[in-house]
């Protein structure tokens, strides 16, 4: 199979997490989009490295994925206290500041 | 593959981000074995003391990396003179920022909620209030966004900038979520900023993984060498790299809070605590301004000699980004009625402005950008170090109503942040009054100030690039901007202060009854309680005033500093002006 179908492929997920941050209403959802965007990253990184036959890129997705894994903790941490607060993490909801 | 070859590390190069971060570090420990009556007091030597040991490591290096740049770590951290100069001022700027977040002000209270994890009017709000807790892990949180932020300004290396990047954000989402007052709006400000910032650093990273894709190498130079002698591993590809280099710029322009991805700033400076508002606004700017000018530059450098047309385009996004953002920064900035909200704007404008001075890819743009950047923070630190100052103030009629800072009838209460309610404050409290419009003067760009020169040397920076009608674009945004600079003035100076007492009881106008809490979580937020979060319960009986509350003398140290920082750089430019010159030489 041609390699660079796997660079495709990591272009659609991004598409996909993208249209989810913009698209979806929950908080949590919006999140899963942002995960989503950064393993389709991870994807690409690892494709283009075989492709190069580099280690470089193999290595940078495991960076990645520690910032991943350290955006949860925080992301998490502030939706829950707001739905603490409010019984509702819908990001309609969160209008009291109006742009 | 090979064998492991230990890298060389010039530890000293790396001094002034090891000081910060390792400060940081030292701070976290500090929460755990220092007793809770010396925390706060020891938190904040060490990170002042952080903050200055960095600076003072920075003038330490500048003769060395003026002479000559070092790459540090095969080019994870690459010291110009720009680099080292954007440390210094993120160093300064952070020092000044955190003297405004450690001023608890008369009142004896800081800006931050006592425990940020309790949900606002609950018992267990209240019992945390009442036993004095206060939450003295800001600021290390405040030295790790310092150091992420000096590491950013000054890496050649993609990955290390997206890891600063985070480094930077993740802890000012959690900063934001702090307020001790509005606290639904601060932990509000915190979700849009989280989500957002996400967002943007999820677009980055797959820029990142594209420009990996088309030149094999993550580091800026090489990637404009490889370019240049065309040794690249995936021959006619260059969509992977016009993609990659536009996401990252995307990236980059969310953090400078650019036009069209501009729309958390507003909310998240009026949501934020204020000193953190400060903070932020000045030091992040300064970090992605910086990284903004280092990608652009190093990769135009390879751009420009393969493909002049790729950088045409890419010259043109920029000059449409500035004017979009200057546009909106000023047109909009120009009918707020809060004032947290118009500083918000007018840093979307000054980024505008600093986008005028870049896209020009002029000699002098790292030099005039620093400058820029240096007058910028210090009237955006004084700016906001002055509204935490301005407060609410609840009281009975019939009590007598002076100007001290806390009359025993009222509880102050958070800030007056309605520019209405800014009216006479030129009698209140005529030197804070004559600082902060000296700072909205600055940023207005007035002769004799800090920002005239900034302004004058970015736009003389659009000029050299041959980008003259994008000059005179700047200087027309000026202008609007003075005028709503002018209208805050007018207001402070020259309104009558006097409220009625009738109107002052209309509950739409002071605010919504809710809850009887006077200070801290606004109420009860279940079901349509919502709205009135924002607000503090006022009685019939009862009116707001407005009143000055007195600094502790950190925020005093620096408005006092800020303002005549400002005044010294408009009047004597050279002092500064010399030093940051050096930032021009050595582009590589």
């Amino acid at each position: 199979m041609d390699i660079t179908n796997y660079v495709v492929l990591a272009a659609v997920l991004f598409a996909v997490g993208a249209t989810t941050v913009l698209l979806r209403r929950n908080a949590i959802v919006v999140f899963m989009g942002v995960e989503l965007m950064l393993n389709a990253t991870n994807l690409a990184f690892v494709t283009f490295a075989r492709m190069h036959g580099d280690l470089t890129g193999q290595v940078l997705a495991f960076f990645v994925m520690v910032v991943a894994a350290a955006e949860v903790v925080v992301g998490l941490a502030i939706i829950v206290t707001i739905f603490r607060t409010r019984r509702s993490a819908s990001v309609d909801d969160v209008n009291l500041l109006k742009g | 593959m090979n064998e492991f070859v230990a890298p060389e590390i010039d530890w000293l190069a790396l001094a002034p981000l090891i000081v910060v971060l390792g400060a940081g570090v030292v701070g976290v420990l500090l929460e755990a074995f220092v007793p809770a009556r010396a925390r706060r007091v020891t938190q904040i030597v060490l990170t002042l003391a952080a903050l200055a040991g960095g600076l003072a490591f920075v003038v330490y290096l500048w003769p060395q990396i003026v002479a000559q740049p070092v790459q540090v770590v095969g080019g994870s951290v690459t010291l110009t003179p720009f680099a080292l100069g954007a440390q210094g001022i993120i160093a300064l700027l952070a020092f000044l920022g955190v003297l405004v977040v450690a001023d608890r002000t008369a009142t004896g209270q800081d800006a931050f909620a006592p425990t940020a994890s309790a949900v606002p009017g609950t018992s267990y709000e209240d019992l945390a209030r009442k036993s004095g807790l206060e939450q003295t892990e800001i600021y290390p949180l405040l030295l790790f966004a310092a150091g992420g932020m000096m590491l950013f300004a000054s890496t050649d290396d993609l990955i290390v900038m997206f890891i600063a990047l985070e480094v930077l954000s993740l802890p000012l989402y959690v900063l934001c979520a702090t307020a001790r007052r509005r606290r639904l709006l601060s932990q509000e400000a915190a979700a849009k900023y989280f989500l957002l910032g996400a967002f943007a650093s999820a677009l980055f990273i797959f820029g990142v993984a594209l420009i990996y894709g088309f030149a094999g190498t993550v580091r800026l130079l090489e990637i404009a060498q490889r370019v240049q002698q065309g040794a690249l591993p995936l021959e006619g590809m260059s969509a992977l790299l016009v993609a990659g280099v536009l996401l990252v710029t995307v990236g980059l322009l969310f953090k400078v809070g650019a036009v069209p991805f501009h729309a958390w700033t507003p909310d998240v400076y009026t949501g934020a605590p204020t000193p953190i508002t400060g903070f932020m606004a000045a030091c992040t700017k300064a970090a992605a301004v910086a990284a903004l000018v280092e990608v652009l530059y190093r990769i135009s450098i390879g751009v420009q000699a393969v493909d002049p047309e790729i950088m045409r385009q890419l010259q043109v996004v920029v000059v449409v980004v500035a004017v979009l953002t200057m546009a909106v920064g000023t047109v909009i900035g120009s009918v707020q009625t809060d004032v947290k909200r118009l500083l918000a704007y007018s840093s979307i404008a000054h980024a505008g402005f600093l986008l005028v001075g870049i896209a020009g890819f002029g000699p002098q743009v790292q030099s005039s950008t620093l400058f820029y950047l240096l007058a910028y923070g210090i009237a955006t630190i004084g700016a906001f170090a002055v509204v935490t100052l301005v407060r609410e103030r609840r009281v009975t009629p019939g009590a007598q109503e002076d100007n001290g800072p806390v009359a025993d009838d009222g509880v102050v209460l958070g800030e007056a942040t309605e520019i209405a309610q800014w009216a006479g404050l030129g009698r209140k409290a005529p030197w804070l009054t004559a600082a902060f419009a000296l700072f909205l003067l600055s940023m207005a760009g007035i002769p004799l100030t800090a920002g005239f020169i900034a302004k004058f040397g970015a736009f003389a920076g659009a000029t050299s690039g041959g980008l003259w009608w994008l000059a005179v674009l700047g200087v027309l945004a000026s202008v609007v901007a003075v005028a709503f600079y002018l209208r805050l003035l007018v207001v402070m100076v020259f309104q009558p202060g006097t409220v009625e007492p009738d109107s002052q009881a209309e509950p739409v106008e002071t605010g919504v009854p809710t809850s009887s809490t006077g200070d801290g979580g606004e109420g009860p937020t279940e079901g349509g309680g919502v709205a009135t979060a924002t607000k503090v319960q006022v009685t019939a009986a009862q009116r707001v005033v407005v009143t000055v509350v007195r600094s502790r003398g950190p925020a005093a140290v620096a408005i006092a500093v800020c303002a005549i920082a400002t005044v010294i750089l408009g009047v004597f430019p050279s002092l500064v002006l010399n030093l940051v010159a050096e930032a021009s030489k050595f582009v590589p």
